[in-house]
């Protein structure tokens, strides 16, 4: 609707604020479960497809390959899911408030990117219960790279009162190729998240699932402080460093193979197997400063590999499909 | 004359960039308008982090009509001719005039209406707008030829007078409609003209124009610190990166645990800056308080009590980081982190820092113990350079690399070590550049130096010295701090001795330093010396003119003879002179070699005055320069002055007779070297 103002001194604002999602302000802060199924409900009714985490190993929601893979070439894609993501480099025993060797990262890929990105994105904090008029948020410049994927975007860290929430990007290139058309990627932090919206300080505390009859309720600590104390053991002293070095190079031997046999998704495994591999070794810390560079450039040379196969095994069907695309 | 709007919106806009971004926009803006053939009056250019805006008033309906005039063939001329010139004007013989026998084409262009122009204008801008960055989107991103911006362009509003300027660019296409606040006012809000902008605007909680953002901020930060009785630490950084985070900004106060201040008060301010962008506040005592100023982008609906509460407890894990680094830090001794800097390379062709650190001892030590650096305990000097890389390897460093040297410093005192060896690895990497402060305790003077000394030539013996606008490893900064830390503190000594004594010895294998120092360092420290002295107003001549004699080591001798020497080239004596040592030195170019023998004795008096001038002045010059009473090698020279002139008045250099010619030749040529004695005359400009 088009409207002209007649007259200059009558001005005042006409459009309404952003509703209040509170209904009730003493109304129960989600559970963690909860709020996992509350952004499936919310992305599900925006069209994505609702995936399961990938079954590997990996540091972040980014490798998977419904992201990395399809994040290349001309058909859309639209999906959002939980990804268990490990940094073994991030453990501390389970005793750190902050921190874990091991955490969920929710992801959504929306191609091409619609245009109201921003718009659905703060819909989804405002169904988890983040209310935008009684809470400061802001979309802060961060270009997001990743050296191991050959990857790079521009967007923003989304600030939720001075905390970082979420990774908001439009991925420019993967795997050393452009994104046609542009992929967003919303990131979500959901320990983070679920501590801002349950207001505790340390992430054991938080309330995995609620109490339901007899049922007691489940605690994030009750599922996982044993995990991160056993994992942070071995992630820095246990784990055998000639296996994993052994590992790394079978897996890189096993991604040129598949590479060679055309068949890029078991490729693209291996990638993200040896880039797994790679960040044990680190955690071990048995690479030195100078080797490291090496061993990232190896894991690029895989992923990339992996992308370039992808193309080449997809891009008859995608130009067929879409006359006049191109890489 | 009508006004023009127009509002380019997007997804935010990095705080950074936007300086840029109106910069730019005002350039492309003119150049577009003037290309075209229209003045630009007054521009005013601002932005949000959602908007880029521009408002040009005062301009014209249409462009002015031009008539242009081309001149073509005589009329005489063959037929071929005219041809030609009508196929390129695109008229007919009928309408061509003839002038005196001159075919002219006179080509009327009507005005084009600004309107038009504006179209063209807006499609120009949005295509060529110089981002650091600029990225690809949505569905159209399929295409390589896709619209690039900052971030997703999402609206255009242009408005001529009150008319719509109708243009389509990468499938948005401009209107009358924009958006309000994100949060407050997210619905469409129709813009009427360039005039109700900035109210509308303002009715729906944004604020367009950046400096009263700016201002806001500054003032409302200061009250809400004021308020709590505190004092807000002021950065006009931060007031320009949060008035480019926010469209209606809130600045709200925050207190953290107290405890928290057992942390130096530098890690508390750079991790609330850095990471959280927030303002510290100083208390009664002028001391670091536990407050801290955030700036919001909502009046929220509580006064902000919910956006305190989650600030304040993102700054408590951020300072629970820090208190955990700083402990962590001091369950080492600084010797024992610094054991560590045996793994860290500095320059593959350099070897580890550890083998950097201990270079820098031994020159640190060396030019304790030769005096150089007068009052300093070598010892004091060598345990201030062993550690002063030390805190390189601490966790607190590796988070905020800007800290080295500071926490060093901290580390130090808290372990009890001296304050001399404490305050030197404080201050090690002063002065940073022009302007900074330079070291003046004689242990810090040590270090600092000592490490400058041994960066510059430890690269320019690896061939990696600073060429055109290339300094990788900041040398010539390093070079800088080296003169400034000699001249501030006057110690005297010859650079090149110390240069090539003091790093041959520092050095673990033998070097072809002297080499290396005669033909290029020395010459890079004239270089440095120029840059350094121009602020001062030291003529860039004069320095040459001084060191051209032969490469002076002493810097504080150099400028000294340098200050001199720009002293008496104010006076009349010395632009006189001058003259006369350039008239001179161009006879002797002239002249050549000149053999045969010279007339015995002076052939006319003014020959004779001259001689006993220059008997008198040389020994007196050479006597104060070696005394370094340069003002009085000045007057020497000044005496020559009359002599000269007189010589020049009263007598033919190329006189007949080839004796008298030599003899005044041999004169000339022994009055340049009178002023040589104190200063290369020939480097002078003027």
């Amino acid at each position: 609707m088009r409207r002209r103002w007649a007259n200059a001194a009558a001005i005042f604002c006409t459009c309404e604020g952003i509703a209040a999602v509170a209904d009730g302000a003493d109304k129960t802060p989600l559970s963690f479960q909860d709020m996992i199924l509350t952004l499936h409900a919310y992305w599900a009714a925006r069209g994505c497809a609702i995936l399961q985490p990938y079954d590997m190993r990996v540091g972040a929601g980014t490798f998977h390959p419904s992201t990395t893979l399809r994040s290349l070439g001309p058909e859309p894609w639209n999906v959002a899911y939980v990804q268990p993501s490990r940094r073994p480099t991030d453990g501390r025993y389970g005793e750190n408030p902050n921190r874990l060797q091991h955490y969920y990262q929710y992801q959504v890929i929306l191609k091409p990117s619609p245009a109201d990105l921003q718009e659905q994105y703060l819909g989804s904090l405002a169904a988890i219960g983040i209310d935008p008029l009684l809470h400061d948020i802001r979309f802060v410049e961060d270009d997001w790279e990743s050296p191991t994927l050959g990857a790079w975007g521009l967007g923003w860290e989304v600030w939720c009162d001075g905390m970082e929430v979420t990774q908001f990007t439009y991925f420019q290139q993967m795997g050393g190729f452009d994104c046609k058309p542009v992929a967003g990627e919303l990131t979500y932090g959901l320990e983070r998240l679920a501590m801002y919206i349950q207001n505790v300080d340390n992430v054991y505390d938080l309330r995995f699932s609620d109490a339901v009859g007899d049922v007691a309720a489940v605690s994030y600590g009750d599922v996982f402080l044993e995990n991160e104390k056993q994992f942070s053991k071995w992630n820095f002293e246990v784990a055998d460093t000639e296996t994993l070095f052994a590992g790394f190079k079978a897996a890189e031997a096993e991604c040129q193979r598949a590479i060679e046999a055309n068949v890029p998704l078991a490729a693209y495994d291996q990638a993200i197997e040896a880039s797994h591999l790679f960040n044990l070794l680190q955690a071990r810390g048995v690479i030195s400063v100078q080797e490291r560079a090496n061993y990232m450039a190896r894991v690029r040379d895989l992923a990339k590999g992996s992308c370039k196969a992808w193309i080449d095994s997809q891009s008859e069907r995608w130009t067929a499909k879409y006359p006049g695309w191109t890489l | 004359m009508t006004d023009f709007l127009l509002e380019l919106r997007s997804e935010e806009i990095p705080a950074r960039m936007q300086a840029g971004a109106r910069a730019e926009l005002e350039k492309l803006f003119r150049a577009q308008l003037s290309a075209a053939g229209l003045e630009t009056g007054d521009l005013t250019i601002w932005s949000t982090p959602r908007r880029l805006a521009l408002i040009a008033k005062g301009l014209p309906e249409a462009t002015a009509a031009v008539s242009e005039e081309l001149k073509g063939p005589r009329s005489s001329a063959p037929p071929q001719a005219l041809e030609g010139f009508l196929r390129k004007t695109g008229l007919t013989q009928d309408q061509l005039e003839d002038r005196d026998g001159v075919y002219f084409a006179v080509i009327d262009k009507p005005g084009r209406p600004t309107s038009r122009v504006l179209t063209d204008t807006i499609a120009h801008i949005v295509r060529h707008m110089p981002w650091p960055k600029s990225m690809r989107w949505g569905k159209d991103s399929a295409s390589s030829e896709s619209l690039r911006w900052v971030r997703p362009l999402s609206g255009i509003v242009a408005i001529f007078g009150e008319e719509l300027v109708p243009c389509k660019i990468g499938g948005i296409e401009a209107g009358f409609a924009t958006r309000g606040h994100r949060f407050h006012c997210p619905g469409e809000i129709t813009i009427g003209s360039a005039s109700d902008y900035t109210e509308k605007l303002r009715a729906c909680h944004v604020i367009v124009d950046h400096e009263e953002r700016q201002s806001i901020i500054r003032a409302g930060a200061a009250k809400v610190a004021a308020d709590a009785g505190l004092t807000l630490v002021e950065d006009e950084g931060l007031v320009i990166e949060n008035a480019g985070l926010t469209e209606w900004p809130v600045p709200l106060l925050g207190r953290f645990d107290e405890a928290f201040l057992e942390v130096p008060p530098e890690v508390i301010q750079l991790t609330a800056r850095v990471n959280q962008k927030y303002f510290v506040v100083n208390g009664k005592d002028g001391k670091l308080a536990n407050g801290f100023v955030c700036t919001a982008n909502i009046d929220a609906v509580d006064s902000g009590a919910e956006i305190v509460a989650g600030n304040r407890k993102v700054l408590a894990a951020r300072l629970s980081d820090a208190r955990f680094f700083w402990e962590q830090d001091q369950k080492k001794t600084l010797a024992q982190h610094a054991e560590k800097l045996a793994n860290i390379t500095f320059h593959e062709k350099l070897g580890t820092v550890a083998d950097k650190v201990e270079r820098v001892a031994k020159l640190a030590e060396w030019l304790a113990s030769e005096g150089i650096v007068p009052n300093c305990d070598p010892a004091l000097a060598r345990q201030a350079a062993e550690l002063a890389k030390a805190d390189l390897v601490t966790e607190m460093v590796g988070e905020f690399p800007e800290l080295q040297g500071l926490m060093g410093g901290y580390y130090a005192r808290a372990e009890g070590l001296p304050d001399a060896v404490a305050d030197a690895i404080r201050d090690h990497y002063k002065p940073v550049g022009q302007g900074d402060d330079v070291p003046t305790a004689p242990v810090t003077v040590a270090v600092a130096l000592a490490d400058k000394l041994d960066t510059l030539l430890s690269f320019f013996l690896i061939h990696l010295g600073p060429t055109g606008s290339k300094d990788p490893f900041a040398l010539r900064r390093a070079g800088l701090g080296i003169i400034g830390i000699i001249l501030e503190n006057s110690l005297r000594c010859d650079l090149e001795q110390v240069m090539t004594e003091g790093f041959r010895r520092a050095q673990a294998k033998p070097t072809n330093v002297e080499d290396l120092v005669a033909s290029s360092v020395m010459f890079f420290f004239a270089d440095r010396l120029k840059v350094q002295q121009k602020e001062a107003g030291v003529r860039h001549d004069l320095i040459d003119a001084v060191f051209g004699l032969a490469p002076e080591g002493d810097l504080v001798r150099l400028l000294a003879r340098v200050k001199a020497l720009q002293a008496f080239m104010a006076t009349e004596d010395g632009t006189n002179l001058l003259a006369g040592y350039k008239r001179a030195a161009n006879i002797l170019k002239q002249a050549g070699e000149v053999s045969g023998t010279a007339a015995a004795t002076p052939p006319t008096d003014a020959d004779a005055v001259l001689l006993a001038a220059l008997d008198a002045a040389q020994p007196a010059a050479s006597a104060a320069v070696a005394e370094e009473r340069f003002t009085d090698a000045m007057a020497a020279l000044a005496s020559l002055r009359a002599p000269i002139d007189a010589f020049f008045d009263g007598v033919m250099v190329n006189d007949p007779e080839p004796a008298i010619r030599k003899y005044r030749i041999d004169l000339l040529s022994r009055f340049t070297g009178a002023v040589h004695g104190v200063a290369d005359f020939s480097k002078i400009e003027g």
